[in-house]
């Protein structure tokens, strides 16, 4: 097969056909739209940067931006933690060790939006319920408060995710032979130091991986804030793709809405590329 | 090496365990009582069962034909991107040309786009052309599918000898049948591997068909269940009914196919 064959680009048509209209095309036209005023309807004119101006005066806009950024750095953390720790618990020699994989896995077999609904209730009845028992006002209302809402998304995204996570790092610890660990037990390691100092450098990459996963499911969460609390109390946990969703489907204002589609894209990529950028170099060193 | 660690270890994990499954225990034990014992006590079992919630929630939900609807759309897509972007991997692992690089980095790019990038625009083209129903819907499934399984199918191909498909042509057999006959049953495992990663997403999805199915009668499961929801906010009974029903299959799926699904997430994860 060659380039110049009608074989090579009978194989590649299908996918090729479709990423054009489903990716390649909207994009271009969605760069086109974020210079408009285009409502939906509506003939566009072309408005050159002003909704570019705006969406960097646009509270709304920011606060939802911050947001995200605030939630994306906790959820890494907390994430990787779990996950490291979970993958550490279940490769020490546990009779359990397969059960639990199982398990710790499961929630990510299921979508965010029912995974969302079922923490909504966890959150509102079973923290209620358990708060009263135990005399802690503090568990009422849950969800009701930007600072709730916020520990609520965190705690549901780390639930989901770690396990995921787990399965990436098990991937790479498995990976580590025994007898190297063996060695370094020799030369009189204790534990914390075998995993400090033989474990960790080993791992590394794993950490490229796992953070380059977190940070963008995090940065484009939309599922799982929708159904636990759906933006609110007042939009105050709202993120970045619920915003741009909310500005395009329920007040119509497209043209804009694209434009913060745009930034959304650009940040996107941006932190995408630094982070692997970074992480790869980190590993080289290592 | 950790041997005295090794019991609060286990006791450790156990507990773990245990808060992980805690959010499903709670959601199942409620489900079975009626609405006042969920309002008196969330955290003690049911006094007494009652499956009505379900009963009712199995009709509200429409279950058998929103199940069938989430299945036909997972099966037709899954099996399309399957086989579209394992003749496309072929095709660029075989062939290498500058062509080949610009399209295999187009397609490794296009997994960097948020999907609310393309959301607006993607929404109205198919609105245009009328598309947007099933038909519309499975073909954007093969567009944004396509990127990370022909990344895996480039990867696993690489690793294929040439020498095999001279071999199949000196037999005289064409591009189509070196590739359906020998190429694509060697790449059983990476398939194995796109079909999982691809059918957990699509059978969750719902930003995607909530905009693009919208006639009654054809909602996904995550579709169907936004709406049911919405309308029994405040009625827990029905709702975690509902969300038990809609887990089910997915967690008998899991126990049957556990250890090629944590295989396949991992394998797609690292490579």
């Amino acid at each position: 097969m060659r380039t110049k064959n009608i074989a090579y680009w009978l194989f590649l048509a299908p996918v090729l056909i479709a990423l054009t209209l489903v990716i390649i095309v909207p994009l271009l036209v969605g760069v086109y739209y974020s210079f408009t005023d285009w409502n939906g309807i509506q003939t566009n004119h072309f408005i050159g940067f002003d909704n570019y101006k705006a969406l960097f005066q646009d509270e709304k806009f920011l606060d939802s931006l911050w947001f995200t950024t605030k939630f994306s750095i906790v959820s890494v953390i907390l994430i990787n933690l779990i996950g490291l720790g979970l993958a550490l618990l279940v490769t020490a020699k546990l009779k359990t060790n397969h059960l639990l994989r199982t398990v710790f896995f499961m929630p990510n077999l299921i979508g965010g939006l029912i995974l969302g609904f079922i923490w909504q209730f966890v959150f509102t009845k079973v923290f209620a319920s358990f708060g009263e028992l135990i005399g802690m006002d503090s568990l009422q209302g849950w969800l009701s408060t930007p600072g709730t809402g916020f520990w609520g998304l965190a705690i549901l995204m780390s639930w989901q995710m770690a396990g995921y996570i787990m399965v990436i790092y098990i991937a790479y610890i498995e990976g580590v032979s025994n007898e190297l660990l063996e060695a370094a037990e020799m030369d009189g390691a204790n534990a914390f130091q075998k995993i400090r100092y033989v474990l960790f450098p080993l791992v590394a990459p794993a950490f490229t991986v796992s953070m380059f996963l977190t940070l963008s499911n995090s940065f484009k969460l939309y599922d799982q804030n929708l159904s636990l609390t759906a933006g609110g109390p007042y939009n105050s946990t709202q993120m970045v793709a619920m915003e741009i969703f909310n500005t395009a489907f329920t007040k119509y204002d497209m043209g804009y809405a694209q434009a913060k589609a745009v930034i959304f894209f650009i940040i996107v990529a941006v932190i995408a590329l630094i982070q692997v950028y970074i992480n790869k170099k980190r590993e080289v060193e290592m | 090496m950790w041997k005295s660690y090794l019991i609060p270890l286990e006791l450790l994990g156990i507990a773990l365990g245990i808060i992980w499954i805690l959010p499903f225990y709670l959601m199942i034990i409620n489900s079975l009582k009626t609405k006042r014992e969920i309002f008196e006590d969330t955290l003690k079992p049911p006094s007494s069962v009652t499956f009505d919630n379900y009963v009712q929630a199995f009709k509200e939900l429409d279950f058998i034909r929103t199940f069938g609807n989430s299945l036909l759309i997972l099966v037709v897509s899954v099996a399309l991107i399957i086989i579209f972007s394992g003749m496309a991997a072929y095709a660029l692992s075989r062939v290498k040309s500058r062509i080949s690089t610009v399209i295999f980095f187009l397609f490794v790019a296009a997994m960097l786009i948020p999907f609310q990038s393309v959301m607006i625009p993607l929404i109205t083209i198919f609105g245009k052309v009328e598309m947007l129903n099933r038909i519309g819907l499975i073909f954007m499934y093969v567009g944004f599918g396509a990127s990370l399984s022909i990344f895996l199918y480039h990867g696993a191909l690489n690793s294929i000898p040439k020498s095999l498909d001279e071999a199949a042509t000196i037999d005289g057999a064409n591009k189509f049948q070196i590739f359906w006959y020998i190429i694509f049953p060697m790449l059983k495992p990476i398939t194995v591997t796109v079909g999982i990663l691809n059918t957990i997403w699509i059978w969750n999805d719902y930003l995607l068909p909530s905009l693009v199915i919208n006639q009654k009668g054809m909602e996904t499961i995550p579709l169907k269940m936004f709406f049911f929801f919405g309308e029994y906010t405040k009625q827990w009974h029905l709702a975690l009914a509902g969300l038990t029903l809609a887990i089910v299959p997915v967690i008998i799926a899991y126990f049957f196919a556990q250890k090629s699904i944590i295989k396949g997430v991992s394998e797609g994860a690292i490579k």
